[in-house]
């Protein structure tokens, strides 16, 4: 394909993709996400490939492997269109019966169907999933239709419109305005306006302009911006190139994480296609504007999702924020004028420009508008990543399309924001999620994980937890981070150990106020908030540890013993095989068998490995 | 290993502010960053070594020792801690005898913590050399370290 030199190459272009293709022939969508690759993808993308050959399908059926489509609990994903059917778990046997049967005939697997856990009802399509059903997935939705490394999958679906009406119809100035007026928020953690943002660039002056997408997703339980990257990288390609032409820059860079190979391999194709049609470098579209996105591997390290630590990176330098006295859209990058977002926030700006800012305003929240991506995980039934409109409540997230906690235990907290996030209880279940209400509440929306806790969490150890995250992050800079981090560790890890003091709990408070009042970056003053929204709403449980000794979720390992329940212990001996230390003894068939706890290392291999639940932790 | 070295910075076109991507390959080459190779990469782009030092030892994923043949990467991301892993690292380390961030004597083996790899309907995950074994228990530890020569 050549370059695509005006508007009307790129529509008819369009038009004959469109035209190339049969709505109505048979599509076997199968989802490549990194969740489902893990669960063994990999594999069934191969079989289906040989069945179709070996049955002489090829021009029948088409195979297509996308990106994530959410639902990872129950990969691999297997999608036949054009109905729409659903098939979860496929495993490798499945396929000749699949392709046969329902590809080809249309007729539905029974036996191979979701079961709604709720209802124990089969439920044939995709849309009628309550995990799908409930969610508004304008962003992530086109996942499921797009091969990531087939720019034509994007351009079918309207790929690329909002470029063209952006560079022929609009000024500068009015995409500004339309995504002011649109209310988009960041994405990546602090919500500022996008359009106040981009303005404050434009205005900036400066030689060179740069724009960043920023995929260094370094929060531990959030994958949203590394699937939309290996699954719809032209979506936030298009962003940016829309937000460069508002701002004036041309040169742009993407900063990814090392350790997403998939996203940075399909990141890549997509560049070089998108350059090749003329969609991006010299002359775009025949337009007379220029952007070049070149890309840059992040080295792994949390700070680097700070704006100006990002940019030291950028610079071949150590990822240490600075003092924001002067902000990045003035001296940025190269102490140029940079405007930096991430993902997903790149990846809403076509939609508004396509669809109109009106019609993005009426989605979501007073201040907070349109949807937001979250990965819901942890103790949940449903595990995956999850779109909804923003000011959807809780507990909607967690029982309606989440299916609640697995094991029918008991919800303790979620965990929003990641390390700078915070705890929310149960009492809060009906809070309503958007920027403010999280932050109200103690937490914060941060990049979108969400993690839920069930009755055998501890959330003293969950602080802990977060906190010696933030200690191995922290950059070292400055001293209230510095050593308010480790102090805080120090503090914490007595009391999971039994060591605690009256008063603790107090201190912590105290250091971590400091902190919000002194650190220099954003990491520092918000680290204290796993802490401080802990001892806000589980208070007793850090008591229970000070003054009882005990860790009440059976977590903190010198404060538990593993006991063997006797009436419920047959004497099987999988215990006793299992056990590294000797420690269990078996004493004749039916005959519960005894644990020594002076040799109990507490490693938890016989609670794993026992089936009947004849062990507790207490 | 220069010419190794060299290939790489001309990938780059000797771009100072692609030190880190720079590394990255030079540790992909040799999986980890010689001395020597950081002196090159020093000379040649005219980047003090003490600051190509600072940047090697702040990444997390330089390593500035010699790393073993298989990689063990526990996810420690929070689904997984909820979830057990902190477990399953502690018996990897009883099992293998070194900590995390160590590599065994033999060199087969370098035992290291990961950060999230997004597969949290999977957690706790190990991953060796790229493969993932997911709903790991402490009993799986054994089988799964004893399936690699």
């Amino acid at each position: 394909m050549s370059k695509l030199k005006s508007l009307d190459e790129l529509e008819a272009l369009r038009e004959s993709i469109i035209k190339s293709r049969d709505p109505d022939k048979p599509c076997v969508v199968i989802c490549g996400g990194t969740g489902c690759l893990a669960l063994g993808a990999t594999s069934i993308i191969s079989t289906f490939q040989r069945e179709i050959e070996e049955q002489g399908l090829d021009t029948k059926v088409d195979l297509k492997v996308t990106g994530c489509h959410g639902f990872c609990e129950k990969g691999p994903h297997v999608l036949i269109r054009p109905q729409g059917i659903l098939y979860p778990r496929v495993k490798d046997k499945d396929v000749a019966e699949i392709i046969s049967e329902t590809a080809i005939k249309g007729n539905i697997i029974d036996r191979l169907l979701y079961i709604d856990p709720s209802t124990n009802q089969r439920i044939a399509y995709e849309q009628k999933v309550p995990f799908y059903e409930r969610q508004k997935r304008i962003i992530f939705g086109s996942n499921g239709y797009i091969d990531p490394t087939v720019i034509e999958d994007y351009l079918a679906l309207d790929g690329y419109a909002a470029l063209s009406k952006t560079l022929f119809e609009m000024s500068s100035e009015e995409v500004i305005g339309e995504v002011k007026k649109s209310g988009l928020r960041g994405r990546g953690g602090g919500g500022f306006p996008t359009g106040i943002k981009w303005e404050s660039c434009r205005r900036a002056h400066g030689d060179t302009k740069y724009i960043i997408c920023n995929c260094d997703e370094g929060d531990p339980g959030a994958y949203m911006d590394r699937s939309l990257m290996e699954g719809n990288p032209h979506s936030a390609l298009e962003g940016m190139v829309i937000g460069a032409y508002a701002i004036g820059a041309h040169e742009g860079y993407i900063y990814i994480r090392n350790e997403y190979p998939l996203a940075v391999r399909n990141v890549k194709i997509a560049i070089e296609q998108a350059e090749r049609l003329g969609l991006l470098g010299k002359d775009i579209l025949g337009s007379g504007f220029d952007l070049t996105i070149k890309i840059n591997r992040g080295g792994g390290a949390f700070v680097c999702g700070e704006s100006t630590a990002l940019m030291a990176s950028l610079e071949g330098k150590v990822g240490e924020p600075r003092a924001k006295y002067i902000h990045t859209v003035e001296k940025g990058l190269w102490n140029q004028p940079t405007n930096l977002n991430n993902v997903e926030t790149w990846a809403n700006v076509p939609l508004i420009i396509n669809r109109g800012a009106d019609w993005y305003a009426q989605i979501g929240s007073e201040n907070s508008k349109g949807t937001k991506i979250f990965s819901l995980v942890g103790k949940i039934n449903n595990t995956g990543l999850v779109e909804v409109p923003m000011g959807i409540t809780l507990r909607k997230i967690v029982y309606d399309i989440g299916g609640g906690i697995p094991k029918g235990k008991k919800f303790k907290a979620v965990q929003t924001g990641g390390p700078s996030g915070g705890c929310i209880p149960e009492s809060l279940l009906d809070l309503s999620v958007d920027f403010d209400e999280l932050t109200k509440a103690g937490s914060m929306m941060g990049s979108g994980g969400m993690i839920v806790m069930d009755e055998n969490t501890c959330m003293v150890d969950i602080a802990k937890y977060f906190v010696a995250f933030l200690e191995g992050e922290s950059c070292g800079k400055c001293l209230p981070c510095r050593e308010g981090l480790k102090q805080m560790r120090e503090i914490l890890t007595d009391i999971t150990e039994g060591e605690g003091k009256e008063g603790d709990i107090e201190l912590l408070e105290r250091l971590s106020q400091t902190m919000v009042d002194a650190s220099l970056c954003g990491l520092g003053m918000t680290a204290p908030n796993p802490v401080l929204s802990t001892t806000r709403y589980f208070r007793d449980e850090y008591k229970a540890h000070i003054r009882d000794k005990k860790c009440p979720a059976g977590v903190c390992k010198e404060l538990v013993a593993y006991q063997i329940i006797e009436e419920k212990c047959p004497g099987c001996g999988l215990c006793v095989k299992a056990c590294p230390q000797g420690a269990i003894t078996f004493m004749g068939k039916k005959k519960p068998v005894v644990l020594d706890q002076e040799k109990c290392i507490k490693c938890g291999a016989c609670y794993d490995i026992c089936k009947l639940d004849a062990i507790k932790v207490a | 290993m220069k010419k190794k070295v060299e290939a790489i910075l001309n990938k780059y076109q000797q771009d100072k502010g692609m030190l880190v991507s720079i590394l990255q390959d030079v540790q992909a080459e040799n999986n980890y960053l010689p001395k020597g190779a950081l002196k090159h990469v020093s000379e040649s782009l005219g980047i003090p070594l003490t600051r190509v030092y600072s940047v090697a030892t702040f990444f997390k994923a330089f390593s500035l020792k010699p790393r073993g043949r298989h990689i063990i990467n526990v996810c420690l991301g929070t689904a997984c801690h909820v979830r057990g892993a902190p477990r399953i690292l502690e018996a990897i380390e009883r099992e293998l005898g070194i900590k995390s961030g160590e590599t065994t004597k033999d060199l087969k083996y370098t035992l290291e913590t990961v950060n999230c790899v997004g597969a949290c309907a999977l957690g706790p995950i190990v991953i060796i050399d790229g493969e993932p074994s997911g709903e790991m228990k402490v009993e799986k530890v054994k089988p799964l370290l004893g399936s690699h020569e």
